[in-house]
Parts: C-alpha cells; sequence; structure tokens
C-alpha cells in the first residue's frame, strides 16, 4: 500500500497542519510517511499545500506527480490541483467553498467542511473535519492514533482545544463515504 | 507519545538537532530558502546547550564567524543554499587554507544566479571542486533521508575535527523541507584536544597563530604538500557508499541524495519486473566511493540520474574510466525527475539495438 | 643604572618590514606597551588584517587570528563571544576597515560587540602599491587617481569614525595622530582606554589613527609628518569623537 496524498486550501486554512497529524497518525500506525510542504514565498492567502505519502515500504520520491487522493478547501486549489488526481482517485472537496462537477473515473466525497466548523464554533478546525472524511473514506489510519496526535500536540491543558478537534474528527468521520 | 522512539522533523531540523547532538557550540547564518527552519532552530535551542547564536548581517560575515569560532576551538556551523554559499567560498577557501575544522551546509536551490528556490543538485561541481581558490578539498556528505541528515551532521563535525578539513552537508530543497520520522541519539559526543593550536590567549605557552598566509619561500608549497597529504587519507579512508543489488545487474543507477530516493523507487518496480538493476548511491561525494564502480559485470551499463545536467556524472566517467558504458539523465532549475521518466530511460536503453532484451 | 627604554615583552625583538617612516611599527609598539602595561598578554587574542598590517603576529607576542580582507571583526566577534574572559582586537588599515570591510565594521559596532579596533588610517592603500582609498584626501594624487581625487568621480573622503558615532553600541571613538612625540602620547592612552573599557564590559571602543606613508605620498618621512599635520588632520580632526 502506498497513498499519495495533495492537501491544499488557502493560506491560512490549516493545510499543513493536516498533513503532519495525518502523517504522524500514520506514524504510530507503524507506516513510513513523508510530509512535503510548499516553501513559496506566500505565507497569507493565495494557496497553500503539502504532499503526503503514506506507505507500508521505504518511500521514495516524496514530491507528487500524480495523487492518489486530493483533499481541496478552496475553489483556486481545485483549479490548481484537479488534473493531478490520477485516474479512479478521491477526491475529497470542501463544499462550502468549491464545486465539481463531471467526475469522470473519479471517487468525490464533496461536503461543507467550514460550514460544519463553524457549527462546531471554530472555522478553523474545518481541517480536521476534513481528516475525519479521509481517514473514515480510506481507512488506512486508526482514529485513535489521530486523537494520540491531538493529545500531544494541543497546549497542555488546553482541554477545549483538544474536544473541539475531537469533535471535528468525528464530525468528518460520521459524513455519509457512500 | 510515540509507540517507537521516532519524532516527525524537517531534514532542516535535523540537522540543527544532529549538530547541537554533536556539541557545535557555534552557529552564525543568514536568512534564505530552504534552510530557514535550520537557522530558526539554532536561534531558538542553541542558547539552552550553552553555545553562541548570531544571525550574521550577510553570508560573508557569517562563514568568517565561523572561522573566529573554529580558531577558538568551537565546534562551529553555518548554513545557507545555493547563492549564500556562493557568497561564503572566500571564507572556506580561508578556512581550508587555516586548516580549521568547520561544517558547511548547503540546501541547494535552483541557479545560476538568484535562480529559484526549487530544490536542485546543480552545486554539486561548487562543493566538490572547491568553490573556492587554491587547492583545497571539503568532506562532502549527501544524505538522503531526514534520518541521515542528522546521523551524517553528526559524522561531518567528527570527521572536520579528526582531520581538519571543513566539511559540508549537501542537500536539496526536497531533503531540507520534508519531514520523516527520525531517531534521536542520545550518544554524547566525543570532543577532541584541540589546545596544541587554538587561540585561548597565550598564558602559559607560545602564542599561537591561526593563518592560511605563507609568504616566505617555499612555505606554501610545503603546507600543500602537508594538505595533500590528509586528502589522501581521506580518500583512502572515508569514502562511503551505499549499494544495491550490484551482483549481475545490467544497468547500474548512480544516484544520492533525493534523487537517489526516486531512483530507488524505480529499482523497486522494474525489479518485480524481473530487470536486473542497481544501486550506487554515494554517500561521500568527496572523497567519490571510486571502488564501488570496479565491481560491475562486462555488460553492464551505468545510467546517472542528476537534479543537473551533468556534474557528478564526471566523477563517474572518472572511476569508470572508459572501461563501461555510461548514459545520463537530468533535470534542473525546478524540476524533479519522475519515476516515470526515468522507466522510460531505462527501457530506452533496454529495447536499443545491441542493447540487453 | 635606571632602565628608560625597553622592547615591551609582547613584542618580539624582530626588524619589521614596514618602509622606513612608515606608523605601523609605532602602532605596533604602542598596542604592545598597551597589554604590558594592563598585564593582559596572557589572555589576549589579536585579528590582523589583510594590508601592510598582514604579518603583524610576526612582530607581537600573543595569539592571533588573520582574517579575510575586511572581515576581521566578523572573525574577532566570534572569538570574543566564545571567549567572554578574553581581550580581543582587531589591528585594520583603511581598505580593510573602510572600504571591503565597512558592513562588518558597521554591524560589529551596531552589535555592540565588546571589542577594541585600531583603525590606522593613512588614506592610501601601501601593499597593493598606492591606489585610491576610501580615506583619500581630495585633490590626493594615488596611483588610480593619478590627477588627484576627483569629489566627481571618486566621491569623498569616507568619515568612518564620524559615521560610527551615530550608533548606540558604539562606547568610546577617538582620533589620534602619529606626527609628533606629544601626539604618540596620546594615541598610546587613547588605545589603552579602548582596552580598558572592554575589560570593564563596556562595548564597542575605536581609536582611528591617522599614520604615515612617506613611501606612496611621495615625500620623505619628515615631510610626510607635517603633512598630517597641516592637511590631513584639517580632513580629519583629532580629538574624541564619542
Amino acid at each position: 500500500m502506498t497513498e499519495r496524498i495533495i492537501i491544499a486550501g488557502s493560506g491560512g486554512q490549516g493545510v499543513m497542519l493536516l498533513g503532519k497529524v495525518l502523517v504522524q497518525a500514520a506514524m504510530l500506525g507503524g507506516k513510513q510517511i513523508t510530509w512535503f510542504p510548499a516553501y513559496g514565498p506566500e505565507v497569507r492567502g493565495g494557496t497553500s499545500h503539502c504532499m503526503v505519502v503514506v506507505s507500508d515500504q521505504e518511500i521514495g520520491s516524496p514530491y507528487i506527480g500524480q495523487a492518489d487522493t486530493l483533499i481541496i478547501l478552496n475553489r483556486p486549489s481545485l483549479e490548481k490541483f484537479k488534473s493531478r488526481l490520477k485516474a479512479g482517485g478521491l477526491l475529497i472537496l470542501n463544499s462550502s467553498l468549491a464545486g465539481f462537477k463531471g467526475a469522470k473515473g473519479l471517487k468525490i466525497l464533496q461536503f461543507p467542511f467550514t460550514d460544519i466548523a463553524m457549527n462546531l464554533g471554530n472555522i478553523k478546525v474545518a481541517n480536521m473535519v476534513a481528516l475525519g472524511c479521509f481517514v473514515a473514506a480510506k481507512k488506512i489510519i486508526d482514529p485513535d492514533n489521530v486523537l494520540e496526535v491531538f493529545k500531544s500536540m494541543a497546549p497542555a491543558g488546553n482541554l477545549k482545544i483538544l474536544e473541539i478537534n475531537r469533535q471535528a474528527l468525528k464530525e468528518g468521520e460520521n459524513l455519509n463515504h457512500g | 507519545m510515540m509507540n517507537n522512539k521516532k519524532i516527525l522533523l524537517s531534514g532542516n531540523e535535523a540537522i540543527a538537532r544532529g549538530a547541537i547532538q554533536a556539541g557545535c557550540g557555534f552557529y552564525a547564518g543568514y536568512p534564505i530558502t530552504p534552510q530557514n527552519e535550520l537557522i530558526g532552530y539554532m536561534s531558538n535551542h542553541l542558547r539552552d546547550s550553552g553555545g553562541v547564536f548570531i544571525q550574521a548581517e550577510s553570508e560573508l560575515a557569517a562563514i568568517n564567524m565561523v572561522y573566529g569560532a573554529a580558531a577558538s576551538g568551537a565546534r562551529a556551523m553555518t548554513s545557507s543554499s545555493s547563492p549564500g554559499i556562493s557568497l561564503m567560498q572566500e571564507g572556506i577557501s580561508y578556512i581550508a587554507g587555516s586548516a580549521l575544522p568547520a561544517v558547511i551546509v548547503n540546501i541547494m536551490r535552483g541557479g545560476p544566479g538568484l535562480g529559484n528556490i526549487a530544490p536542485a543538485q546543480s552545486d554539486y561541481f561548487q562543493a566538490t571542486r572547491g568553490g573556492g581558490h587554491g587547492d583545497y578539498r571539503l568532506i562532502v556528505l549527501a544524505p538522503d533521508s531526514v534520518q541521515e541528515a542528522y546521523d551524517l551532521t553528526r559524522e561531518a563535525f567528527y570527521l572536520s575535527d579528526k582531520y581538519r578539513v571543513p566539511a559540508m552537508i549537501l542537500g536539496d530543497g526536497v531533503l531540507g523541507q520534508m519531514m520523516e520520522p527520525v531517531e534521536l541519539s542520545v550518544k554524547k559526543a566525543k570532543m577532541g584536544d584541540k589546545s596544541g593550536w587554538c587561540l585561548s590567549g597565550c598564558q602559559g605557552r607560545q602564542p599561537h597563530v591561526v593563518k592560511s598566509f605563507f609568504l616566505r619561500e617555499g612555505e606554501l608549497e610545503k603546507f600543500n604538500l602537508k594538505l595533500q597529504k590528509v586528502y589522501r587519507r581521506i580518500e583512502e579512508k572515508e569514502a562511503r557508499c551505499e549499494e544495491m543489488f550490484l551482483a549481475g545487474a545490467e544497468i547500474i543507477l548512480v544516484a544520492y541524495g533525493t534523487m537517489a530516493r526516486i531512483a530507488k523507487s524505480v529499482i523497486m518496480r522494474l525489479r518485480n519486473e524481473g530487470k536486473k538493476i542497481g544501486l550506487i548511491r554515494p554517500v561521500s561525494l568527496w572523497p567519490f566511493p571510486r571502488e564501488a564502480f570496479r565491481a560491475a559485470g562486462r555488460n553492464t551499463e551505468y545510467l546517472v540520474l542528476e537534479m543537473s545536467y551533468g556534474q557528478m556524472l564526471e566523477d563517474v566517467r572518472l572511476a569508470v574510466a572508459g572501461r563501461r558504458k555510461i548514459e545520463f539523465l537530468g533535470r534542473s532549475g525546478g524540476g524533479i525527475l519522475s519515476e516515470g521518466e526515468i522507466i522510460d530511460k531505462i527501457r530506452s536503453l533496454i529495447r536499443k539495438p545491441g542493447g540487453r532484451k | 643604572m635606571h632602565k628608560v627604554f625597553s622592547v615591551p615583552d609582547p613584542l618580539r625583538k624582530t626588524p619589521t618590514h614596514y618602509c622606513p617612516g612608515c606608523g605601523h611599527g609605532i602602532a605596533h609598539r604602542l598596542v604592545a606597551e598597551v597589554i604590558q602595561d594592563l598585564g593582559i598578554r596572557g589572555k589576549t587574542i589579536a585579528v590582523a588584517p589583510v594590508g601592510c598590517a598582514v604579518v603583524a603576529y610576526d612582530y607581537w607576542k600573543f595569539d592571533c587570528s588573520e582574517a579575510p580582507h575586511g572581515r576581521a571583526l566578523a572573525v574577532a566577534t566570534a572569538i570574543k563571544r566564545m571567549q567572554p574572559e578574553k581581550i580581543v582586537f582587531t589591528y585594520q588599515g583603511d581598505g580593510d576597515l573602510a572600504a571591503i570591510g565597512t558592513n562588518e565594521t558597521i554591524h560589529a559596532a551596531n552589535r555592540g560587540e565588546n571589542l577594541s579596533v585600531v583603525f590606522i588610517n593613512n588614506a592610501i592603500y601601501g601593499m597593493t602599491g598606492g591606489q585610491l582609498a576610501p580615506t583619500t584626501l581630495l585633490g590626493q594624487k594615488t596611483s588610480t587617481s593619478a590627477a588627484g581625487r576627483d569629489k566627481k568621480l571618486h566621491g569623498y573622503p569616507l568619515k568612518i569614525s564620524e559615521m560610527l558615532a551615530l550608533l548606540p553600541g558604539v562606547c568610546y571613538l577617538e582620533r589620534v595622530s602619529l606626527h609628533n612625540p606629544g601626539e604618540v602620547l596620546k594615541a598610546k592612552s587613547a588605545i589603552r582606554r579602548a582596552f580598558q573599557n572592554q575589560l570593564e564590559g563596556l562595548g564597542f571602543s575605536l581609536v582611528e589613527v591617522l599614520s604615515p606613508c612617506p613611501t606612496y605620498w611621495g615625500l620623505s618621512p619628515r615631510e610626510a609628518l607635517d603633512w598630517i599635520r597641516d592637511v590631513m588632520q584639517k580632513e580629519f580632526p583629532l580629538g574624541r569623537i564619542k
């Protein structure tokens, strides 16, 4: 098993963090991983992305030409990366900010991650809703390991942050993955 | 929290942590992409281990601060990326000429000129030929993973001290930026005794002078011959490489650093199809692991892969010395060879008239 | 019999390579006398320049480092930061400190590095054959300004000490001269002050020394001293700057 994932959104949507949580959870599950960020001069706005590879074997290039999965959080990122999804690949899309039709040979999961996050009370956790969606759809990462990563990353004793991320992940997992 | 002892680090952070673990007591640098996490880590953590951090006013100042710290007997380091390393060449030549140990990290980006910030391997000549003036060498180590970046940085300090020759870690933007799991060492660094030559004040002994200037007739030649002797010893003892599937290989890929990772993926795919493909991955670029090229079978062909337009290729040619065919495939200036491009090239070599079936 | 004159201990008993009438020999001696007076030879580390004084370490008897041209203050910064208990000074000419090394000079000063600097200003490049220096006076003839320094072509004499006075990290600046015995004594006390400041941890101290170069000024040693008195110090006034 080798899963190549491009995660993209606008600067500030937490796509780098999404990738880091994903690979650390995969590490806990005994997988090989690489995480490779875009490191252009854009800091806020624009599009930001990272490339994540999860595998049972030693990983060659951390750079991804054709992805097995795209996790896309805004429209400009969709335009930029939709051609990078390989035939039969999975597109996980934030329908709060982008829509996609005409999916020939692609599997698409579109859900309003941003709206779901706002309903939870913090727009910033839209990335973790998307992660939950990926975890449930691909089943290569144990959700308990994601929670372990949350615990290790949350500022000491900040249970509120931990809880809302846990909820966001759960919401994502519970979305209909048909 | 992890069920193994590994933690997630970027290549830049791993180099910084490796340096501190190796007892690095001084770092000076100037920000440049794609190695900013390295100077960032040093600024936040070197002081905790009793070291000195300076954000210099330029790469020129940074490398000369490294000169001063090394002359003081400290394990000293700087890091930069291609254009900044060009600026440091004068200082590196002086460090080599003064027989000072130091570690210089180059996280390469596209050139020439300001180029871009994409990963590249086009500073191989500069690193291995001595980018500054004079007959000198750097020990050049090229990690291909974040773990190896950590390990080789510690090794670079050790080798540099041992031979009093500056050492370079040569990585690229992928290696610097990529995060992978790393197992950190708990081994304490062994520090050599530098009191016989370093500058510490001449209380109770004759004064020491650290210099590269030898004006009297014959003096510089004598010093150069001494350096050459050290370089020959390093060539004999310190060449290192990784070899995969060389026995019976019909095509041997030659690649280092990031390029070698992609080569390894290609090899795994093609060996599943029964193709006899092997790999030589130079880990030390100087000294170049020439011996690895002696064992090839009569019909073996080499395919050199680089993120440049053929720089290590010249060392492969020197090592092979005309005994085998050498092909080359490279991209640079932001392009990274994909597995597909390499496989196409290999298939064309196998298919071509007179080639193997 | 009472000994009134001898070679100070931090100075080697060896002839120098400097031209007759050159100021470097006097300046070397003043530094050595100060180090002797303060009793710090065993903990002093000098950084020599590139220029006529490149082999200053052949004349001094304490630890010395070379530095690439212009980089003495970068090298000295690191030596002092690694060994704060040592006394570290640079000895630099006008090309080294005020042309190729201006950046290192300004930034070491601005960081307030606890260093002492002896800056030899002779308004010309000696080692390379009498070329224009940043401190060359207007109208002064050099091998690369044969018709004299022209402000339209070469700009103005650079007053680096006055520039440094603006920086909060600088604690002491004084311009002195070697053109007569009285001034030489003042020069010594200024150098002593710069070292004393470092011992007290006060920050960056620089002494600018107007120094004769009869060879490339095209003057006799005696005329060179008079030229400092009559011409050079009008452009570079002596005294405490900060």
